[in-house]
């Protein structure tokens, strides 16, 4: 189908660790949509982080293929993946990833300065996206003068600035109070409402639940996802 | 369903002002997404014993000539003891997914891990369809609306980190000591299928 914005097709990956080797990934296919969110769920080292960065084209997998807009990651030198990544894929870290010796406006409008846009359309686009997640008053602090909560949100702004097709984001609210991480789950699900594709790891279910659909990983394999949307408002009226 | 919760569920609905019989039945309806599921008998019975007991008074009609009731001083009164006195008496002992798992763990034919998965994914499709409810609904036009789903909301993400907490200390302890042996053959189908699809992740 035309919309399908990443499709991961029996994907594996597979770490030399010492003597042995660790499956990280073993063997797992995930399609997300234009306008879909998919959460992510499952045990520390399950393999979501993984997942995550060979969905972004940060890792190559050892077996299978990535395919992200249409286009085959395998099929790339690595100068067109990192721009693919620049301009159409966003992404949070799990441990946020700013420049530290660029103020928070410069780190979230890098991508779209690396990208041609002049300095000061990248600036005001910059300064809008960290509105959008709450932080108007830290657009010339450095990384280090931010909290742990303000940093993880610029990084949210970095991955929202632009024209993202697909915005991927590594437990973007584990820093976060409940209800900062509940104004950025609105920014990021906004996003998505306007046609981008997104996946979201989480260990909170609380926030998995913005997603349309729920996928869990355990060992590196896909183990069960949710069904779709039933009308929610039938299942309240059935007395339990 | 308590029938003192529609008792004083329906009190509580007089606080901003007089309410025709049927408007009751509404009101309650939209404030907790029909999960109430109070008919209109019942909502008639129990508005007459709440005049009778004097916390509800009659309040002549509106312009469709609908009899109007009110909420009378002892209504107040005995509302705000409501308000501060805690529930004690809920159906958590009897939660059926709760006996469910507890006597799981200790059945050593099965394999939890996809019971717990099975549930998982129920419980996180509920979650998912509350939280939809939850961004449509507005707290300023029904605060109650949007903390009822709440509270569905928190009552599965605990239930969500309690499969977890299941999962995990059956794991632990089948790891670090012998398995007693069943006590008894396990016959349903389903069950014969847990234990085989387990044995066969092994
Ligand atoms: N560079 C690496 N070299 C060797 N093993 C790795 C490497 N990166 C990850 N792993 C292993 O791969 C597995 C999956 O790791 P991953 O980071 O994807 O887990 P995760 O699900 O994101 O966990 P967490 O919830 O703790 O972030 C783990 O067993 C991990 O130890
Ligand atoms: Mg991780």
């Amino acid at each position: 189908m035309s919309d399908v914005v990443l499709r991961l097709a029996e994907v594996e990956r597979v770490y030399r660790a010492g003597e042995g080797s660790v499956w990280a990934l073993a063997g797992v296919s995930l399609t997300v949509r234009a306008g879909e969110l998919v959460a992510v769920m499952g045990p520390s080292g399950s393999g979501k982080s993984t997942l995550l960065s060979i969905a972004g084209g940060l890792e190559v997998p050892t077996s299978g293929s990535v395919e992200v807009a249409g286009v085959r990651l395998g099929g790339l030198d690595s100068t067109a993946v990192a721009h693919l990544r620049r301009d159409r894929i966003g992404y949070v870290f799990q441990d946020f990833n700013l420049v530290t010796d660029l103020t928070a406006a410069e780190n979230v409008a890098l991508p779209l300065e690396l990208g041609g846009s002049s300095a000061r359309a990248a600036r005001a686009s910059a300064i809008t996206a960290l509105d959008e997640v709450g932080l108007p008053e830290v657009a010339d602090r450095f990384p280090d003068q931010l909290s742990g909560g303000q940093q993880q949100r610029v990084a949210i702004a970095r991955a929202l600035v632009g024209e993202r097709r697909l915005v991927l984001a590594d437990e973007p609210t584990g820093a976060l109070d409940s209800q900062t991480s509940l104004a950025v789950l609105q920014v990021l699900r906004a996003r998505i409402d306007g046609g981008a594709a997104g996946v979201l790891v989480t260990h909170e279910a609380r926030y998995a639940g913005w997603a349309d659909r729920t996928v869990f990983l355990r060992d590196g394999r896909l183990v069960d996802t949710t069904p779709e949307r039933d009308d929610a408002r039938r299942l309240l009226a059935e007395p339990s | 369903m308590q029938r003192n919760a529609v008792r004083w569920g329906l009190l509580a609905l007089f606080v901003d002002g007089p309410k025709y019989g049927y408007q009751l039945r509404t009101e309650l309806d939209t404030r907790t997404g029909g999960s109430w599921a109070v008919n209109v008998g019942q909502i008639y019975t129990t508005l007459d014993r709440l005049v009778r007991d004097g916390l509800v008074a009659t309040e002549g009609a509106d312009a469709e000539g609908r009899e109007l009731y009110m909420l009378t001083e002892p209504g107040r009164v005995a509302l705000a003891e409501w308000y501060l006195t805690p529930v004690t008496e809920t159906e958590r002992p009897r939660n059926e997914l709760a006996i469910k798992l507890a006597m799981a763990a200790r059945d050593p034919s099965v394999d939890i891990t996809i019971v717990v998965q099975h549930q998982r994914t129920e419980s996180m499709r509920q979650l998912r369809d509350y939280t939809d409810l939850r961004r449509q609904a507005n707290e300023d036009v029904d605060l109650t609306w949007s903390l009822f789903l709440d509270h569905l909301i928190f009552a599965l993400e605990g239930e969500l980190r309690w499969l977890d907490h299941v999962e995990a200390t059956v794991l632990r302890r089948r790891y670090t000591r012998p398995a007693p042996a069943s006590t008894y053959a396990p016959t349903p189908p389903e069950a014969a299928e847990i234990a085989e699809s387990g044995r066969a992740r092994r």
